[in-house]
């Protein structure tokens, strides 16, 4: 495991997603409103367009979650699971926050 | 494409199998070859009459281009085949040719019968099953005389309603006590005959044709009925019913039925596991069916054994059946005549109004067996799902017309009632995916169920269904709020909560999502007049609004710069080609007069606009549900019809009402004349010139479900015309609901438009002045979207590709380029899945 530095702690406002880059990898990061931090893969496994950083966060029956943009299918931001298409799911990262700055790992 | 399907016919039933199979077989695994004696390809052979009048063979035609461009099917139209062999699995055609074929399905058809009259081979006799059949009758009609039509079924009363269509006196010949002896009892019988003969038919039924005599030319001269009556005439038709085209059951040793057609299982298969039979020709079990509807259903199941999704019964059908004969509603279905044993009748006959019903119930009058309907056959879409049913009430209630007062009720239905009997779909299964969310109007059920996709009659029926489910069902916005889009207007506005996070934290639950988000972003847009990407409120929007553009399907932009009345200089043209080369965007003119730029990266947005904004553009709001655009014709400045100046009120229309945010988007339109250049009536609210003034309408709209807006105020000076508009987009906004258009707004109320009218005109309510007053308000604090942000640092933070790699380009967007533009490259993915539930029907895709 390998963690990257990636920003500070305020580039990702509370229930609001950015795009970020990984060594190669689009990585969709998230802030909910109780303060935790996620992180996914940012391409949309239905359409192939990097879009899931720009989706709305919010919950379904209390799970943390994110609607893709392009045509509203709703995944889990614990596990990356489509809510709405069990067997689609978006690759997800470890991340921290250390000192202020925003870390995503791979491995 | 490793196995040859041979289909022999291409008559509806032969179209649809093609058509199940392309459906079903996207590995391509059979190549298709049909066969189609008529010289014309598959055509809408119910719909025959027609032809006489308004159709022409296009219009009928079935073939559809899908399957013309399928290189999957080869039609070999005017080819029929000859013989069978099938042990060596070959078919010999009429043109000399053989083939071979993995599998072969029979749907040749049905011929007409013609009854041993003496003399049925003069020239002037005709049948009735084919497009030349009825141009033979048309060139041989000649107005005024007398016709003669041998068969006072189904098809005789159409093939008389043809001849009477060609201004000929059409007499109707039935050995039969009664017309439509199958379908109809003697009560629906009499009824029947008296309203055709209104309608100038001569009915002659107990009664046959003795013989058909020659004239002085040598052709059909007369004709004479068993009870003496002789008709002279030059024109007999031969409509008397039909039988399966089984011929060639001899060359390929199939055996056949005991009143002919291909004798074959319940699966449509005949002895031979690789031939099949459906359609008229087949005698499934048996038994031959002549109706469309059963021929379809074997084509699905035969197509489902095909392609290898188990071994699909033809589920039967009921010989049911409603039309519009000659003019007159007639209908029948289950056991019409009360054959079973014990069987109870109850009648209701209206002489005065020429209707008749029948119900038909068994010995306990608890159980509907069938029944027959003529005059008003509308309660038929509630009654034959009911058959075999125990009947929800008093029978007379079911039959009497005001049961059917608000189109035919589904309550009443057993979940287990089919409602759609061409595809089999029963109510069950609608109201399955009604409740789970998959299916939010017709088109939904249509396409989640496939009910009302084949004869369309069940349509009402769905409606209802969805009616009824919408009663039961709450209309609570989503998971976190219990309230509906119109009762949280009322909650921001009584409150004055200003945040998504109080509203949702006082007056609902859970932490939102995208549908409430949205939602409530565009009621405090409508409420607070701050900018979209204020503080939180940017998390809420949907992403158009969140980098104001529209998203395309590689994630890439649209740009639509607003053009007032799609009024343009030739220098804002120059900018738009300018900006466009510079990002290398592509450009296409839009329906709304103006045009979009479409391939911008997230990253490019804010140098686009700060280009388009120093030339004097803003933003079009292409993106929101808000305004889009005041579409005009030029008016009276330069077009030699107009009366009033359609360009200068569009203008100071867009303008005044720019940046306004909605339950969904609206749009408008400015026509300067009656002639409607503009197409006014298809918009929210539509202005038409008139000599005095202006005529506003309101409701209308296109894409799904398009509408006609309809009239709400005539001959409106400018200001009052202002005056009407301000408070009807006002009272719309504080009380439509969620994703709804103007068109559904005015009809969600009892009184529909003439409560819209009430209000908005009359100012019924007394909001008037507080509707006015809001609209002056969000004219006073409009500002430009795209400027705030060019002047905002921290809203201009956000449009970077990566937080950490701001100016990096996304390595999953890449073009191809088409015709000296760029176009999205494509991905290779299977096809997006459309989401049970979701509102991509309703989203943006244009400007």
């Amino acid at each position: 495991m390998r963690w990257h530095a990636v920003c500070r702690e305020p580039d990702v406002p509370t229930d609001f997603g950015v795009a970020a880059l990984v060594r190669g990898h689009t990585v969709a990061l998230f802030r909910t409103g109780d303060d935790e931090l996620f992180a996914l893969g940012n391409v949309d496994p239905f359409s192939g367009a990097g879009v899931i950083s720009r989706g709305i966060v919010g919950d379904r029956r209390g799970e943390p979650t994110v609607s893709s943009p392009m045509h509203k299918q709703v995944f889990s931001l614990r596990s990356g699971k489509c809510l709405d298409d069990p067997e689609t799911r978006l690759p997800t990262y470890p991340v921290r926050c250390r000192a202020g700055v925003v870390e995503v790992g791979t491995s | 494409m490793n196995k040859t399907l041979v289909i022999i016919g291409h008559g509806m039933v032969g179209n649809r199998l093609v058509e199940e199979i392309r459906e079903r077989d996207p590995a391509e695994n059979w190549r298709i070859v049909v066969l189609g004696e008529e010289p014309h390809a598959a055509y809408d052979r119910v719909g025959l009459s027609s032809y006489m009048t308004e159709s022409t063979a296009e219009e009928l035609s079935l073939l559809t281009s899908g399957t013309q461009g399928d290189p999957r099917v080869e039609l070999r139209t005017g080819v029929g085949a000859t013989d069978i062999d099938r042990v060596t699995r070959t078919i010999s055609t009429t043109n000399g040719e053989t083939l071979h074929y993995d599998a072969l399905v029979l749907a040749t058809g049905s011929r007409p019968f013609v009854p041993p009259v003496p003399g049925s081979e003069l020239e002037g006799c005709h049948v009735y099953r084919t497009l030349e059949d009825l141009d033979g009758i048309r060139s041989a009609a000649v107005p005024g005389t007398d016709g003669v039509v041998v068969g006072g079924g189904l098809l005789g009363l159409e093939a008389a309603d043809a001849l009477r269509a060609l201004g000929m006196r059409a007499h109707v010949v039935e050995v039969a006590p009664r017309l439509m002896p199958v379908q109809v009892d003697e009560g629906g019988g009499a009824v029947l005959a008296r309203l055709v003969g209104d309608l100038g038919l001569e009915v002659h039924t107990g009664v046959a044709t003795s013989g058909a005599h020659a004239g002085e030319h040598g052709g059909l001269g007369s004709v004479t009925l068993t009870d003496g009556t002789e008709i002279e005439t030059g024109l007999l038709v031969f409509s008397a019913g039909i039988r399966p085209r089984d011929e060639l059951a001899e060359s390929a040793a199939l055996p056949l039925g005991e009143r002919g057609g291909f004798l074959v299982d319940g699966n449509c298969r005949t002895e031979d596991p690789r031939v099949w039979a459906i359609g008229e020709c087949a005698a499934v079990r048996g038994q031959c069916h002549g109706l469309v509807a059963p021929g379809y259903r074997m084509a699905a199941a035969v197509a489902d054994q095909l392609t290898e999704r188990g071994e699909a019964e033809f589920p039967g059908a009921d010989g049911a059946t409603k039309l519009k004969l000659v003019g007159v509603d007639v209908a029948s279905f289950g056991d019409a005549h009360g054959a079973s044993e014990g069987a109870l009748e109850v009648v209701y006959a209206n002489n005065a109004e020429g209707t008749y019903a029948k119900l038909v119930l068994d010995d306990d009058a608890s159980t509907l067996l069938g029944g027959v309907l003529v005059g008003d056959a509308s309660a038929y879409d509630t009654l034959r799902p009911l058959t075999g049913t125990a009947l929800p009430g008093p029978p007379e209630q079911l039959l009497l017309p005001a049961a059917q007062a608000g189109g035919p009720s589904t309550g009443v239905l057993p979940d287990e009632a089919t409602v759609c009997s061409c595809h089999n779909v029963r109510k069950t299964d609608i109201t399955e995916v009604i409740a789970s969310g998959a299916a939010e109007d017709v088109a939904g059920v249509k396409s989640c169920t496939k009910a009302g996709t084949g004869c369309g009659s069940c349509v009402p029926m769905l409606k209802n269904l969805l009616d009824e489910a919408g009663v039961a069902t709450s209309d609570a916005l989503c998971e976190h709020f219990s309230q509906s889009r119109s009762e949280l207007f009322e909650i921001v506005r009584a409150t004055g909560i200003t945040t998504f996070s109080r509203l949702i934290a006082e007056y609902g639950a859970g932490r939102g999502c995208d549908i409430c988000k949205p939602a409530v972003a565009s009621i405090l847009a409508s409420s607070v007049n701050s900018h979209i990407l204020d503080d939180e409120q940017a998390g809420l929007q949907d992403t158009n609004d969140r980098f104001l553009a529209n998203m395309q399907r590689n994630g890439t932009y649209s740009v639509v710069p607003r053009v007032p009345g799609g009024e343009i200089t030739p220098d804002k043209l120059i900018t738009l080609g300018q900006v466009a080369t510079e990002f290398g965007l592509y450009t296409k003119i839009t329906g709304g007069q103006r045009i979009d730029m479409f391939g911008a990266r997230v990253e490019h947005l804010p140098e686009i606009w700060r280009r388009l904004v120093d030339a004097g553009f803003e933003s079009g709001h292409a993106y929101g549900k808000a305004l889009r655009t005041v579409k005009s014709c030029v008016g009276t400045d330069w077009c030699r019809y107009g009366v009033q100046d359609s360009v200068t009120m569009a203008i100071r229309l867009e303008t005044r009402y720019r940046g306004l945010r909605a339950p969904h988007k609206i749009k408008a339109g400015v026509s300067g004349c009656a002639r409607e250049c503009a197409e006014a009536r298809s918009k929210d609210f539509g202005v038409i010139a008139t000599e005095r003034g202006w005529n506003l309408y309101v409701g209308g709209n296109g894409g799904f479900s398009p509408r006609h807006a309809e009239l709400l105020a005539s001959d409106l000076t400018n200001e009052e015309l202002i005056r009407l508009i301000d408070r009807f987009l006002m009272f719309y906004i504080r009380t439509a609901e969620r994703l709804q258009r103007t068109a559904g707004w005015i009809e969600s109320f009892d009184n529909g438009l003439e409560h819209v009218r009430e209000v908005v005109v009359e100012d019924s309510l007394g909001i008037a002045a507080e509707l006015e007053a809001a609209m002056a308000r969000h004219t006073e604090n409009y500002t430009d979207e795209w400027r705030a942000v060019l002047d905002d640092s921290e809203k201009l933070s956000r449009f970077v590709s990566f937080v950490n790699a701001p100016d990096s380009p996304d390595p999953t967007i890449s073009f191809t380029e088409e015709r000296g533009q760029i176009r999205p490259e494509p991905i290779d993915l299977p096809m997006p899945v459309a989401q049970p539930g979701q509102d991509q029907v309703a989203e943006e895709v244009s400007a």
